[in-house]
């Protein structure tokens, strides 16, 4: 296959990036999109030139870091996958991609299609824990968790915090990745003594971080690679509205 | 009181504002067309011309009104700094967007739906609100014969000191009803088939706007339940999204074929 990209460069996050053309030969339909571009850096690497920075590191879909909006979409063209499981088979010989970086003021570009998630890890910190104490661990079933709510939760615990729900999001708003890790800890016991400070603190701290509000179009859920659903972003909703009312 | 104005200036919280305000002015939807449904009763404006004499004069739908009117305007006007606000949450556009391929297009056009919506308001409000208001509406009146229920009506020129006046002729059996005649104006408005057509593609966009708002005003709300999202994803869509825009849109296209 013969493919044509057009990708975004920019030297560092001060300076002025712009899409520029490149022609990969030789790619096999069944190479990963990251493998392309691994190919395509060797190529510029050869020719002296700089290669293209991009996010990656499991390359099997459970880290979350590979970041690229491909067409126009998180993660290219198809649903439930990261860059790294996603396949020059879907796409044709000679067809043009066009390769971005996350777009969102709260996720600046560190270098090419590389941006600075770090927000994401502010977030967390803020409350995205429960407290335990040190020593043994206690017996697995000192806490009994109804399977539905153990399903439930890990559900929610699915999220790899890739931020393609603020890449795809209009508003840019994390409000999928925020519900999703308030979630996963509030439907469980061991998440109660904290949750009304959790959500108060993680919602604080991802307005202060500069994404966008929600405006339930579903960009998010749809491009989620983990499928994460709607309902968590009601659930924080409910969950701020009675912080807010009963909370301290 | 602090703790109110920390939450309200949230991300959540903003949204609150719109959900609520959102919902509010769908059941004002409701409301406004049962009431102007009347235009399609053939009784000569009768029934409606009675109806705006209520709901202008009325001390508590007055006090409701006033209270419409505040919450149309914040509800456009909030809706529009938070979309100025989420555009500044992504300085650098893509320069490939495939929106279409993740969510619906009126849930990502609020903002252009509600704006068309609230210049149609402001024609709507010029084109009857204004010249009931302040305009000079004719009078008509109406003979209701009380043996048979037959209405006759007729221009009236005389002077009646408030907007209706009502009362018995025993000798005539009928009963006279002298009313400031929005029918009037009404049916003479949707004369020119231009009004007509803004006012068929205002209930579109209305329609557009109400198909994504319902159901997401729940969602902001944290109703989202599959016991019940089925239910209002469908109100959203058949009532307020079809049928009630239909209704809207009917009447000035009846008006304009009676013509």
């Amino acid at each position: 296959m013969k493919i044509n990209l057009k990708v975004w460069r920019q030297k560092n996050n001060k300076a002025k990036g712009e899409l520029k053309d490149y022609k990969v030969d030789h790619v096999s339909p069944d190479m990963s999109f990251l493998e392309m571009f691994d190919v395509l850096n060797e190529d510029l690497i050869t020719k002296g030139d700089d290669p293209i920075a991009f996010d990656h590191d499991c390359r099997e879909g459970i880290c979350g870091s590979c970041s690229m909006h491909i067409n126009g979409r998180p993660h290219g063209p198809l649903a439930g996958v990261t860059t790294c499981q996603l396949h020059m088979r879907s796409f044709k010989d000679g067809d043009t991609i066009v390769v971005e970086p996350w777009r969102a003021g709260a996720f600046p570009v560190n270098k090419d299609l590389s941006v600075d998630r770090s927000a994401f890890d502010r977030i967390i910190a803020a409350g995205g824990f429960i407290s335990v104490n040190t020593g043994n661990a206690q017996d697995a079933n000192n806490l009994p968790i109804g399977k539905e709510a153990a399903d439930e939760a890990f559900m929610s615990a699915a999220c790899i915090g890739c931020g393609a729900c603020v890449a795809a999001c209009k508003n840019a708003s994390a409000m999928l990745f925020v519900s999703a890790k308030v979630s996963q800890l509030s439907l469980l016991p061991q998440g109660q003594p904290e949750a009304k400070m959790r959500v108060m603190a993680m919602v604080n701290q991802m307005d202060a971080e500069g994404f966008g509000s929600c405006t339930n179009t579903g960009a998010c859920s749809a491009e989620c690679p983990k499928g994460i659903d709607l309902s968590n972003i009601a659930r924080m909703n409910r969950e701020f509205f009675s912080a807010n009312l009963t909370g301290k | 009181m602090n703790w109110i104005s920390t939450f309200l200036k949230s991300s959540i919280g903003k949204k609150l504002l719109m959900g609520l305000t959102g919902l509010f002015l769908c059941t004002f939807l409701i409301v406004h067309l049962s009431g102007n449904l009347q235009l399609l009763k053939h009784d000569g404006g009768l029934a409606f011309n009675t109806y705006a004499v209520f709901m202008t004069t009325n001390p508590l739908i007055k006090f409701v009104s006033y209270g419409l009117y505040a919450i149309i305007l914040f509800h456009a006007f909030w809706g529009l700094y938070l979309v100025m606000e989420n555009k500044k949450a992504r300085p650098v556009q893509y320069a490939s967007y495939n929106g279409n391929a993740n969510s619906n297009w009126s849930s990502r056009w609020m903002g252009v739906l509600g704006t068309i919506i609230l210049a149609f308001l402001i024609l709507h409000m010029w084109n009857f609100w204004a010249q009931y208001k302040f305009g000079t509406t004719p009078y008509t009146q109406y003979e209701r014969n009380l043996a048979t229920g037959k209405v006759t009506f007729s221009p009236f020129t005389g002077e009646i000191a408030g907007k209706m006046e009502k009362f018995v002729d025993t000798e005539r059996n009928v009963e006279i009803t002298q009313v400031k005649d929005l029918y009037a104006i009404v049916a003479d408005g949707f004369k020119a088939w231009w009004l007509v057509i803004i006012y068929v593609i205002s209930m579109a966009a209305l329609s557009f706007h109400l198909v994504h708002g319902f159901s997401s005003a729940f969602q902001t709300l944290g109703v989202n339940h599959k016991k019940y999202n089925a239910l209002i994803k469908n109100i959203g869509v058949w009532l307020f999204g079809i049928i009630i825009p239909i209704l809207f849109a009917i009447m000035p296209i009846y008006f304009l074929l009676l013509n």
